[in-house]
């Protein structure tokens, strides 16, 4: 039998929840609309919230200015690249460890879990210095494989804990029916694996667009993704507080939406499945 | 049924995902290792060879040294502390009946899928700037003179811009750990007369006790390893600069690769400490 909750009860509940979900989201509202400001208007003080005339000159200005579509092209390439080359890498590891396990499964899973937790600046030189003598410093190349690194644990955990629930039953009706390993893979397999793989796909193509450590440090005027693009905008050109929300807005729309899509795998792919 | 055959076939698929890694954890650790007993100075001189633990003892016996420890500490016991407390509290406030409980949900996630140089950004300029950002217009509106927040309490200002970052996973996290919390327990409990923080302390909070660990234990690694916000804000200056800036700016800045190499040997060290606890949890979750 379900609580019976006042009328009443329910108003107090939703007023809260609303007030505080609306503060907390008020920083990214805040930059949404001051992108649509005139710089005058942005600082404004008393501020104006809405009644502004809404103009589109900030991003039209930040596209000029700034070649802003090489760096979205970088940041595309580097979270894309990375999270399929990590995908075909860990595809078949994860699938063989949900379908054929081992006794060393469970501390292979473990181990590299155990890599996602070495902290990036103990190794920055190392990876900086490789990454010059190989000639490939400010590269995009050089960014995908390592991203694809960096989250590779988190690929091969999703996908291992995806793959673990089919069913191995299914497996074995195909078989008694005659279907060939081709077919077992074409028609039962890949389709019970895909939503798997996209989430899995969406979550770490989120963690590599906003990775802000080794793209920082790796990258100058070639390879810079946004997030490198968004830091060179501290003062003075990020007091010009239009352009700054402008250029915000553009970097992290696409990955808002994106996110809203990834919110039930986000739990059990950052806690590595032990909060489901 | 495996046989033979597959187990082979097995270990063939799992090799490149293995080797990978291993290549990646392996080389850069080991020249890491390597660095931090060597005096070396890329530009004044390169390898000047071995010189045993000379760079841990001079590592933690410069006067930046305490310092960051305190600026890590401060900054990542502050942020555990409010986003679990704020965490628990939005997380038990999002379970309850309300209408559009999805779009609140969504309005409180956000801010976890904003790159952080972007929310570092956006906090520094247009809210804590001292003379045209947000907080300025509102102290001016009480009568107040408005601080200049990066530099005059700058360890709260990076504070409070991670915390928002981290609030939404750390609610999430608690939500789904919450929703799973048997109703008719608290029903019973409610029944029988226990008042309603009587039934939190007994009922929800040890229920939520292995998500709180689990909170905990990530964001810990995730926080030691802030580096984006501090970049953007402050550049290390004006006492925010953590063990991680502290290494960053030793290798990167001051190119004293031996001195940073022993500083990484440290963090690593550190975070495998909390990495033990974490893998344990993980660990026996796990029925591989």
């Amino acid at each position: 039998m379900a609580r019976a909750v006042t009328q009443q009860r329910k108003i107090i509940n939703t007023t809260a929840a609303w007030g505080i979900g609306l503060l907390i989201f008020f920083p990214i509202l805040w930059t949404i609309l001051t992108s649509f400001k005139t710089e005058a208007t942005a600082i404004a003080d008393p501020p104006v919230f809405l009644a502004f005339d809404w103009t589109l000159e900030n991003y039209s200005a930040v596209m000029e200015r700034s070649n802003y579509a090489r760096f979205l092209w970088n940041s595309i390439i580097i979270a894309g690249g990375s999270t399929i080359l990590g995908i075909i890498v860990a595809v078949p590891a994860a699938w063989s460890m949900a379908f054929v396990p081992s006794k060393r499964t469970k501390d292979i899973l473990l181990w590299m879990l155990s890599t996602k937790m070495l902290p990036a600046v103990g190794v920055l030189y190392p990876i900086y210095l490789i990454c010059i003598k190989l000639g490939v410093l400010d590269s995009r190349g050089a960014l995908v494989i390592i991203l694809m690194l960096m989250n590779l644990p988190i690929i091969v955990w999703m996908l291992y804990t995806y793959f673990k629930e089919i069913p191995g039953e299914i497996l074995e009706a195909a078989r008694m029916d005659g279907a060939t390993l081709k077919e077992e893979i074409l028609y039962i397999l890949t389709p019970m694996a895909i939503p798997g793989i996209a989430s899995t796909l969406l979550l770490n193509f989120i963690l590599a667009w906003n990775e802000a450590f080794w793209t920082l440090n790796l990258t100058a005027a070639k390879a810079a993704p946004l997030t490198a693009f968004i830091a060179s905008y501290s003062s003075p050109e990020g007091l010009f507080f239009a352009k700054l929300s402008a250029a915000s807005t553009m970097a992290i729309a696409p990955i808002l939406i994106l996110g809203w899509f990834s919110q039930k795998q986000l739990v059990s792919g950052l806690t590595f499945g032990a909060v489901k | 049924m495996a046989t033979k055959h597959s187990r082979s076939a097995a270990r063939l698929m799992m090799a490149p995902a293995v080797i990978l890694l291993l290549g990646w954890m392996l080389v850069p650790l080991i020249m890491t290792l390597m660095f931090s007993f060597k005096k070396y100075l890329p530009l004044r001189g390169g390898d000047l060879g071995w010189v045993g633990f000379e760079n841990y003892v001079r590592f933690v016996s410069s006067s930046a040294f305490w310092p960051s420890v305190g600026a890590t500490l401060t900054i990542v016991g502050g942020v555990l502390l409010i986003t679990i407390f704020f965490g628990v509290l939005l997380a038990i406030l999002l379970n309850q009946p309300m209408w559009g409980q999805g779009v609140v949900r969504i309005l409180v996630i956000a801010p976890f899928f904003v790159m952080p140089t972007v929310s570092a950004l956006v906090w520094k300029n247009m809210f804590m700037d001292p003379v045209n950002g947000l907080f300025a217009h509102l102290w001016r509106f009480f009568g107040a003179e408005p601080i200049s927040w990066l530099s005059q309490a700058s360890l709260p200002s990076i504070v409070m811009i991670v915390s928002w970052q981290w609030l939404p996973f750390a609610t999430l996290i608690l939500l789904t750990a919450i929703q799973s919390l048997d109703g008719e327990q608290l029903e019973a409990a409610e029944m029988d007369g226990a008042p309603p923080l009587k039934r939190f302390g007994y009922i929800t909070l040890p229920h939520l006790s292995r998500a709180i660990t689990i909170v905990l234990l990530i964001q810990t690694i995730f926080l030691l390893a802030i580096f984006a916000e501090i970049f953007v804000t402050t550049g290390g200056a004006f006492g925010t600069r953590t063990l991680t800036y502290l290494i960053f700016q030793r290798v990167l800045e001051s190119q004293n690769v031996g001195l940073g190499s022993a500083g990484g040997v440290y963090a690593i060290i550190l975070a495998n400490i909390v990495a033990i606890f974490l893998m344990r949890i993980v660990g026996k979750n796990l029925d591989a």
